[in-house]
């Protein structure tokens, strides 16, 4: 499954990415990377981007890149 | 070859961290106000400089770098931290200690950034601050961790309670002179890997002189992005260290091995922050530290966005806090306005009680006072909203508003980010179009700053507020909604959905450069630092009054002069004196052109002046008025504006249905020059501001036609 497809206040392991190499890069940095534990809190009003909480701080995505970030749940 | 130390050439330290690590206030804290504030040559970002000293060391300069993830530079911000950071390692003018500030609470992701400092052959100083938010959680053995990271040491502190700050000076002193850490690169690579990445390797060891760690570090961050390269190019920062050849053959040895890494289908872009982050993640766990052990856990800050970001309280809560602040800075402000009008009011009097009559006197009076006092009475709304804005972006509101906005900002063309500088945008432009550099997307960045001098900045308040407060009248609609309200009200809804058609317009025509994204940290709330708020708030008011003041005392000068002169045919002054002024030449000449918007030659100078600034139109007003006057004493510019008459038909020369014509040409024209000359810097061409200057003055002067025409033909007056 992505990311995308995980329900708000759930917690998922980051399996690997598809997709858009550039968003990848920052994400890395920002210490996203594969293996990392990720908590989807909340998704944003008018069915905007998400919230994910990663490494113990918050960060938001839109859906549409959430769906390159495979996940094991 | 050996390699080359980096050679610090007086004692100094620079201070690079996350955003929201608490860096500035550390700056603070260990400098007070010794600070100076410049700018980045070439660009709008701001330099700080301050004075520091432990209590038994010699005094030394820190200077305060923009917030960074990574030395991998994606937005302007990084670019300067990147373009610094190199100039260091080339030798110029490099610190004698980098303090690394690294926020506790979150920690692995902060110390990513201070692993990448303690590659650069600096000694570096790791100041871990927001002990207040982990308590006792980080009982870890932090001189053991300190070497394994390879930093000269980490000291535990917190800015908001004020502690640490003696022990942190104490060891940037002792590190003043310290050995760097080893050559060695900490983590390593896979054979293959190591074999492609070694010709770029070999080339910044020999070439460029850079340690085994060094180099290590620069060739995956070269090969991971073209930005880095760029870095090197930059001549601002390098000062023509690297000649066009060794440029050149940078450039070709990196693309060979990023070609030859994509060959064998590694992933090169991410090969650096894999690689760090996975050492450093064990580093972390060897030394009993969990990266994630609250990740379960709903702390404060995810409660309050439960209601501060909910589905449809958190829109709700947005609008009626602005509606509060609009509020607040129209009734707040009345009374400190009137104490400041009363006060320019005494200037006058006691300089016309004090100077004997004379031009040097009617300058003073009528051009200097009466000039810059009508606009001096527009600092409290000014500071009012300064204010607000900066304790919501301090307490960590904006990057929610900017998280709940998203979906709508891009269903327009723009980004959740544009949120902020648009609303910057009722303040001022300029700080507002320095704050679109957040946007990491060129297109949408380049479409916010194109749309943004279209929101009502605050200069247009003394021009709305002088129309409305002298030609509509203060009826209630309804029993209870003030007329005079609702047509100000009316002036920035028009500015705000032009802006935001128009971007959708533009997105649809200019063409894009790479895909936009919206990765954003969200700060846990903090309650704001009042020292800090204040102070921020301060220099904003000292920007606007020193600005401004010079702007509209030259520009109040002159027009006092070219109103006055030539004197006429010396009877005593009177209305046609000022006709046959140069400033009533200048006026009649373009009065062809502006009156079919209703507008009359006073008004024609007065659109001439606000060129330089939109306010000074005011000014330029009551100047005019005072001049023509022949009355020793200050001119009520109000009532001035509403006795007016035509000359030739006796009917009133203001009318309501003028003031509204010409406060739509004020919600459309591009006037103030210093907007373009930033317009100009931050796109790096004159392509862009010239664009501006001419589809806003179509705008205002279709807009304005309209209104007058249109309401005439209604049967308006």
């Amino acid at each position: 499954m992505t990311l995308y497809d995980l329900p708000d206040g759930e917690i998922g392991v980051v399996e690997s990415f598809s997709g858009e190499m550039e968003l990848q890069s920052r994400l890395v940095e920002m210490g996203i990377l594969p293996g990392i534990r990720i908590r989807r809190i909340r998704t944003a009003p008018m069915n905007g981007p998400i919230e994910l909480k990663v490494r113990d701080y918050h960060v938001s995505l839109r859906q549409e890149d959430a769906k390159n970030i495979i996940i094991d749940q | 070859m050996t390699p080359r130390k980096v050679q610090p050439d007086k004692t100094w330290a620079a201070l690079i961290g996350n955003p929201n690590s608490g860096k500035t206030a550390i700056f603070n804290l260990l400098t007070g106000l010794n600070q100076k504030v410049s700018n980045y040559p070439g660009v709008t970002v701001e330099k700080k400089i301050g004075k520091a000293r432990s209590a038994d060391g010699p005094s030394f300069d820190l200077l305060d770098l923009p917030g960074t993830y990574s030395l991998t530079p994606e937005s302007i911000d990084e670019r300067i931290v990147a373009e610094q950071v190199l100039s260091w390692i080339h030798g110029n003018k490099a610190p004698s200690v980098i303090v690394s500030v690294v926020d506790a609470s979150n920690l692995s992701r902060n110390l990513y950034l201070t692993t990448q400092l303690a590659d650069l052959g600096i000694p570096v100083v790791v100041a871990l601050n927001m002990m207040d938010m982990v308590k006792d959680e980080l009982e870890v053995d932090l001189d053991h961790l300190a070497a394994k990271l390879g930093v000269a040491a980490i000291i535990p502190m917190s800015a908001t309670e004020k502690w640490g700050q003696a022990e942190l000076l104490n060891a940037i002193k002792n590190s003043f002179n310290a050995e760097p850490t080893g050559d060695a690169p900490p983590f390593i690579l896979n054979k293959n890997i190591e074999q492609i990445l070694a010709p770029l390797e070999t080339f910044l060891r020999n070439d460029l002189k850079y340690t085994h760690r060094l180099a290590r570090a620069q060739s995956l961050r070269l090969v991971a992005r073209k930005s880095t390269f760029d870095v090197y190019q930059n001549p601002s920062s390098n000062e023509g260290t690297f000649s066009e050849p060794l440029l050149e053959s940078l450039q070709v040895l990196r693309e060979e091995v990023v070609e030859k890494l994509a060959e064998k289908g590694e992933k090169h872009r991410i090969m650096e922050a894999t690689l760090r982050y996975k050492w450093l993640d064990r580093v972390l766990s060897d030394a009993q530290i969990t990266i994630d052990k609250k990740l379960e856990e709903t702390n404060f800050s995810e409660k309050v966005d439960k209601i501060l970001t909910h589905k449809w309280a958190g829109p709700v809560i947005f609008v009626a806090l602005l509606t509060f602040i609009f509020q607040a800075i129209f009734s707040w402000a009345t009374v400190p306005m009137d104490w400041i009008d009363n006060g320019v009011g005494w200037v006058g009097q006691q300089i016309l009680r004090a100077v004997p009559t004379g031009m040097f006197r009617n300058l003073i009076v009528e051009g200097v006072v009466a000039g810059v006092g009508a606009i001096l009475v527009f600092l409290p709304q000014i500071m009012i909203l300064m204010f607000f804005m900066t304790v919501l972006e301090d307490f960590g509101y904006m990057a929610r508003v900017a998280f709940m906005m998203d979906r709508f900002m891009t269903s327009i063309g723009l980004h959740g980010r544009s949120v902020l500088p648009l609303m910057s945008g009722y303040a001022c432009a300029i700080p507002g179009i320095m704050s679109t550099r957040t946007i990491d997307s060129w297109k949408e960045r380049l479409i916010t700053i194109l749309v943004l001098p279209l929101m009502s900045c605050s200069a247009r308040l003394p021009v709305y507020a002088l129309m409305i407060g002298t030609f509509i009248p203060a009826k209630k609609l309804l029993g209870a909604i003030n007329l005079q309200g609702v047509i100000l009200v009316c002036m920035y809804l028009l500015g705000t959905a032009t802006a935001f058609v128009l971007a959708k317009v533009f997105s649809l025509f200019i063409k894009t450069q790479g895909r936009s994204s919206f990765i954003m940290e969200l700060p846990p709330y903090r309650i704001p630092l009042w020292r800090s708020v204040f102070s921020q708030v301060l220099q904003r008011g000292k920007l606007f009054v020193v600005n401004a003041g010079k702007i509209i005392m030259a520009i109040s000068i002159i027009l006092w002069f070219l109103a006055s002169f030539p004197e006429g045919d010396g009877k005593p002054t009177n209305e046609n004196a000022i006709l046959h002024s140069y400033a009533g030449k200048i006026g009649h000449t373009v009065e062809p052109i502006i009156k079919p918007l209703g507008f009359d030659w006073k008004l024609g100078v007065g659109l001439i002046t606000s060129f330089a600034a939109r306010e000074v139109l005011v000014s330029t007003m009551a100047t005019i008025y005072n001049v023509q006057s022949d009355v020793d004493d200050i001119v009520q510019l109000k009532n001035a504006m509403r006795t007016d008459v035509d000359l030739k038909t006796g009917l009133p020369l203001y009318t309501p249905l003028v003031a509204l014509a010409l406060m739509v040409f004020f919600v459309y024209a591009a006037q103030c020059m210093a907007t373009f000359a930033i317009v100009r810097n931050e796109t790096n061409s004159w392509k862009w501001p010239l664009f501006m200057i001419v589809y806003m003055n179509i705008l205002a002067y279709v807009g304005a036609l309209l209104v007058f025409q249109g309401g005439r033909a209604l049967g308006f007056s």
